[in-house]
């Protein structure tokens, strides 16, 4: 159970589960049969509380539990061994994971992370067993290498390269630093991943540290993913206590160990060098690369920075052999790829899918398509730094060279649904406004240049936008991404551009005042169809600017010069006779 | 390591960064936020160059030359981004050079002289009627402290006070905080500074964001004579420069080729206004009354003191040492030095009393 199971009442459902066996267990003697796990994250968040009920190894999924449904699960399908079909998960459920593939999610969502024997139980630790007992550090980079792994992190870097480096580097002490900062808005993909299997993600530290010789890691973990960071403590102290980390590991002389450092919640800080900086006590600033922090790093060592996802994806490597891993994905992209898919989505929540496939496939078979049967119009990729993919364009393949190709990129893996209610300045706007909170403050370009766009942003969603606005928009872009310090600024302006590019026609129409999806407030007007009117006088009564007149039975008026463009109107007709254009 | 800068080769030790480079070369780039003495920024993003073989322009003052790099330092592309980059800090500025105290002197200011960027008609981001566009940061708060006018809204955040007070200072009286636009340089929790009123934050700082406080319409560059001397407050001796408007000191600087660097203490940089005080002494006094019959303040000195020549005072010292030691002993008599001496002095002091007076009896102020 992840953090969004807890908030969906997950913790209740446990509860009820657990008082509901014990009183059943009395008289049913059930409790020798039955046993009850807390499990991670498993994905479909849009269907929580999920929970599976295993009688004789015949397993049920149901989907929306409420601690007032246990006792008839209970009664029904645990007693009386009748599963309670209205409640079981539907075809769609099926459907969210047939296309999907999992790695780094395998074994979340079905062992309990806080439990190390669950986690060993399903095989963990063998690979970095295998590692320290059996392999040299070139022959574990060689199978990292080969296997094709990029970073998870949002740039897509070779690990094993980026871990070879390190590795030639002359330097007694060197440092291993797993980044789970997370910061952009609408991701919880690493999150997941340490809530429901934070061993997975210590073990490829483990290895990671191995194979690049270093005795000393960091977690770099955002304060406000409390239950990861208690799970991750949790695991790395049962990880101590196994002998998995400390001195002189499974009996070998490789000593090893791992601090968590809390961030507090700068988007910048997940960028290696500001990561570095704030670790060392610092303002989290970024410098300017190179040198680059495998050179030098962390208190002027040779610095390994890897993402959440990559590092859990070691262990499973090492275990399956990388022509395993390489056998997913494409030529480039190897492997899976966990993506937080949100938005408008039937099927939201955290799904892995193989690397190259295609994005009409995430969205319709996966995501089940749009909610209330809207139009889809773009899905945004890569959080801030992404750009957003129009409908034209869902055949492309995800991965990082292709989603590159359309002006977007895979990023650390948000996936934002839009629909035809979305308006595309404002997302553009919504980003920059995140960007420009979170820009550092130290370079010109972004400091400033994102503050800029976000000011030419905001006057066109409210109608004040100036001939050229858009040719300005683009030039400005185009000079903050080339002249700003670090990957912040640099991708900052790819919301602004890649709008513009697919939806040129909906920055023109703003500037000709309309909103073609009617959504900046400013530029809508409120009218009453007179055909449609039946005169009930439900908007008049919710107006609650007095802007509606009309007698009873006779078609309504709103006064567009009192309107305050609430939408209450809009919302209260039963008619439709309420339009906003 | 063989570099070659616009054509040009030159060969430097590793380390070096590609503005040192370029500068051996006598080839300008220009810069905001980079100070030779302090650790590279790569903030402002005037100095950016193109790197053969790097996919974006990386910035000279902090990329270190590698063996056989290629570098160009201006081009279209470069200058426009300059240009760009000029802009903004100027739609984000007062844009005061009128009555600020650093014009004339100021590094902005140059630049956009020499770019050709006039707040009033930016060439990017055209306004209404041809007034630069965007919010611009307005702080309301002056800072309360005694010396140093710390005028924000100027501040283009180059981060050169910050580094120099701690680099160079050791004292970390203010850095950056806040994000994105709102960023800002301040002491801690946006207090008044209290700190060791160096000023060497003032003396680094490329605009008129930081100035002192008693120089405020005493003068500007232009019209000043500067004097090179030499600081007399301690025996170390700082080489200072007396910037001379109408035959008064209106404000202290230091070379940064000098042995002192450019760096001063707060009295050498601050506590020059003893030089025109009326109450200064120029010739020695010998006391006419009794201490008992004194009247404080510069009147009651006429009736205490007499002025007299530096031979006369020599004399009567002297003498009346002389008395003492007869009539006392030597060791009834002891000395006190000035740190305000140089060391040479203050060695001569300690020769005169042991040697001439007798005694051991003599100590020195920065001692107390
Ligand atoms: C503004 C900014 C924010 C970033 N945030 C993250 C983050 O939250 N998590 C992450 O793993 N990488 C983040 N990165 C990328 C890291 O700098 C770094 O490339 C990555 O952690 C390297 O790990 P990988 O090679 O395993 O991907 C961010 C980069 C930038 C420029
Ligand atoms: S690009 Fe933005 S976040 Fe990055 S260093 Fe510059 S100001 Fe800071
Ligand atoms: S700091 Fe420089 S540019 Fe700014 S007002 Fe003063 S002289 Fe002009
Ligand atoms: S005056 Fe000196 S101590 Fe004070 S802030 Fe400036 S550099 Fe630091
Ligand atoms: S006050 Fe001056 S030196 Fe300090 S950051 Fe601002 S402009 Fe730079
Ligand atoms: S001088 Fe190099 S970035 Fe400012």
């Amino acid at each position: 159970m992840g953090t969004g199971g807890i908030a969906a009442g997950g913790a209740e459902v446990i509860a009820a589960f657990k008082k509901e066996l014990k009183l059943a267990g009395i008289k049913a003697n059930v409790e020798e049969h039955c046993s009850m796990h807390k499990v991670g994250c498993r994905g479909l968040c849009a269907k929580d509380v999920l929970v599976d009920v295993i009688v004789n190894n015949e397993k049920v999924t149901y989907q929306y539990i409420k601690p007032d449904m246990v006792p008839r699960i209970i009664k029904e399908h645990i007693i009386e061994k009748n599963p309670v079909q209205d409640w079981a998960v539907g075809e769609d459920y099926h459907f969210f994971h047939k296309k999907q593939f999992k790695v780094v999610l395998s074994d979340c969502g079905s062992i309990d992370p806080e439990d190390i024997n669950a986690y060993i139980a399903v095989s963990g630790y063998d690979a970095a067993r295998q590692v320290l007992t059996s392999l040299k550090p070139e022959n574990v980079i060689e199978i990292i290498k080969s296997s094709g792994l990029r970073g998870r992190g949002g740039a897509g870097f070779p690990t094993g390269v980026k871990w070879e480096i390190a590795m030639r580097q002359n330097s007694k002490q060197k440092y291993l630093i797993c980044n789970a900062d997370e910061g952009d808005p609408g991701a919880f993909m690493d999150r997941s991943v340490i809530e429901g299997n934070p061993h997975a993600v210590i073990e490829g530290l483990i290895i990671g540290a191995y194979a690049i010789g270093s005795d000393k890691g960091y977690v770099y973990i955002r304060a406000e993913y409390p239950l990861a960071v208690e799970r991750l403590k949790k695991a790395l102290s049962d990880a101590k206590k196994n002998g998995f980390l400390g001195k002189g590991i499974l009996g070998t002389k490789f000593n090893f160990d791992i601090k968590v450092k809390l961030g507090a919640g700068a988007f910048v800080c997940g960028e290696e060098t500001a990561l570095i900086a704030s670790i060392e006590g610092q303002r989290g600033m970024p410098r300017a690369k190179p040198p680059f922090p495998v050179y030098n790093g962390l208190w002027g060592k040779p610095t390994v920075i890897n993402n959440v996802e990559t590092l859990a994806n070691v262990p499973y490597i090492i275990r399956n052999g990388a022509n395993w891993f390489a056998s997913f994905g494409t030529e480039k992209s190897k492997g899976t790829k966990v993506f937080a898919l949100t938005g408008k989505i039937k099927n939201s929540g955290l799904i892995e899918v193989p690397m190259g496939i295609p994005l009409r496939e995430i969205i319709y078979d996966i995501g089940g398509g749009i909610e209330s049967g809207k139009a889809f119009k773009a899905v945004q990729t890569g959080g801030p730094s992404g750009g957003c993919i129009p409908a034209e364009l869902l055949d492309t393949p995800v991965d990082f060279e292709s989603l590159a190709k359309v002006g977007s990129i895979v990023g650390s893996g948000g996936m934002v649904v839009l629909d035809e209610t979305d308006c595309m300045v404002n997302i553009a706007k919504f980003f920059l406004e995140f960007t420009q909170a979170e820009s550092c403050g130290k370079c010109v370009p972004c400091r400033i240049g994102t503050k800029r766009l976000l000011e030419i942003l905001t006057r066109i969603t409210k109608g004040a936008g100036k001939e050229g606005d858009i040719e300005l928009l683009e030039k400005l872009s185009k000079d903050v991404k080339a002249a700003s310090l670090c990957g912040l600024g640099q991708t900052a302006p790819n919301p602004v551009l890649s709008t513009i590019k697919y939806f040129r026609h909906e920055y023109e129409a703003h500037l000709q005042g309309k909103c073609p999806a009617a959504v900046c407030k400013e530029l809508l007007t409120y009218y009453i169809l007179e055909q449609f009117c039946k005169g009930c006088g439900a908007c008049l009564r919710a107006c609650p600017a007095g802007a509606i007149t009309g007698e009873k039975k006779k078609p309504h008026f709103i006064d567009s010069e009192i309107c305050i463009k609430c939408g209450a109107c809009f919302d209260v007709c039963k008619f439709k006779a309420v339009v906003k254009e | 390591m063989k570099v070659t800068i616009n054509g040009k080769t030159i060969e430097v030790p590793e380390g070096t960064t590609v503005l040192e480079a370029a500068r051996m070369l006598n080839i300008p780039i220009p810069t905001l936020c980079h100070h030779p003495k302090l650790t590279p920024f790569g903030g402002c993003r005037m100095c950016i160059v193109e790197i053969k073989g790097a996919p974006r322009p990386l910035t000279s003052c902090t990329t270190p030359v590698s063996e056989g790099m290629e570098v160009i330092t201006s081009s279209p592309e470069l200058e426009d981004l300059r240009k760009t980059v000029l802009e903004l800090i100027l739609s984000d500025h007062p844009n005061d050079c009128m009555i600020c105290e650093k014009a004339g002197d100021c590094t902005l200011q140059e630049l956009a002289y020499f770019y050709g960027i006039s707040p009033y008609n930016p060439p990017l981001l055209k306004g209404d009627k041809g007034g630069f566009l965007g919010e611009r940061r307005v702080y309301g708060k002056r800072d309360g402290n005694p010396f140093i006018e710390r005028d924000m809204e100027k501040c283009i955040l180059c981060g050169r006070c910050v580094k120099v007070c701690d680099e160079v200072q050791g004292v970390e009286a203010i850095d950056f905080a806040y994000r994105g636009f709102k960023s800002k340089i301040c002491p801690t929790f946006e207090k008044d500074l209290d700190c060791e009123f160096c000023g060497q934050c003032v003396a680094v700082c490329p605009t008129g964001a930081l100035t002192g406080k008693m120089w405020a319409l005493r003068g500007r560059q232009k019209d000043i004579k500067e004097v090179d001397t030499t600081c007399s407050y301690c025996g170390t001796g700082c080489n200072i420069t007396l910037h001379v408007r109408r035959n008064e000191v209106i404000r202290v600087t230091s070379r940064e080729d000098t042995w002192n660097e450019g760096w001063l203490c707060v009295k050498g940089r601050f506590g020059y206004s003893f030089i025109n005080n009326p109450d200064r002494l120029k010739k020695p006094l010998i006391r006419i009354k009794d201490r008992s019959n004194c009247s404080s303040g510069s009147n009651g000195l006429n009736k205490v003191f007499k002025e007299v020549s530096w031979d006369e005072a020599l004399d009567y010292t002297s003498q009346r040492l002389k008395e003492i030691k007869e009539k006392y002993g030597h060791d009834s008599i002891a000395g006190l030095s000035s740190a305000r001496c140089t060391n040479e002095e203050n060695y001569l002091f300690q020769k005169f009393m042991r040697a001439a007076v007798g005694t051991n009896n003599v100590d020195h102020c920065a001692r107390l």
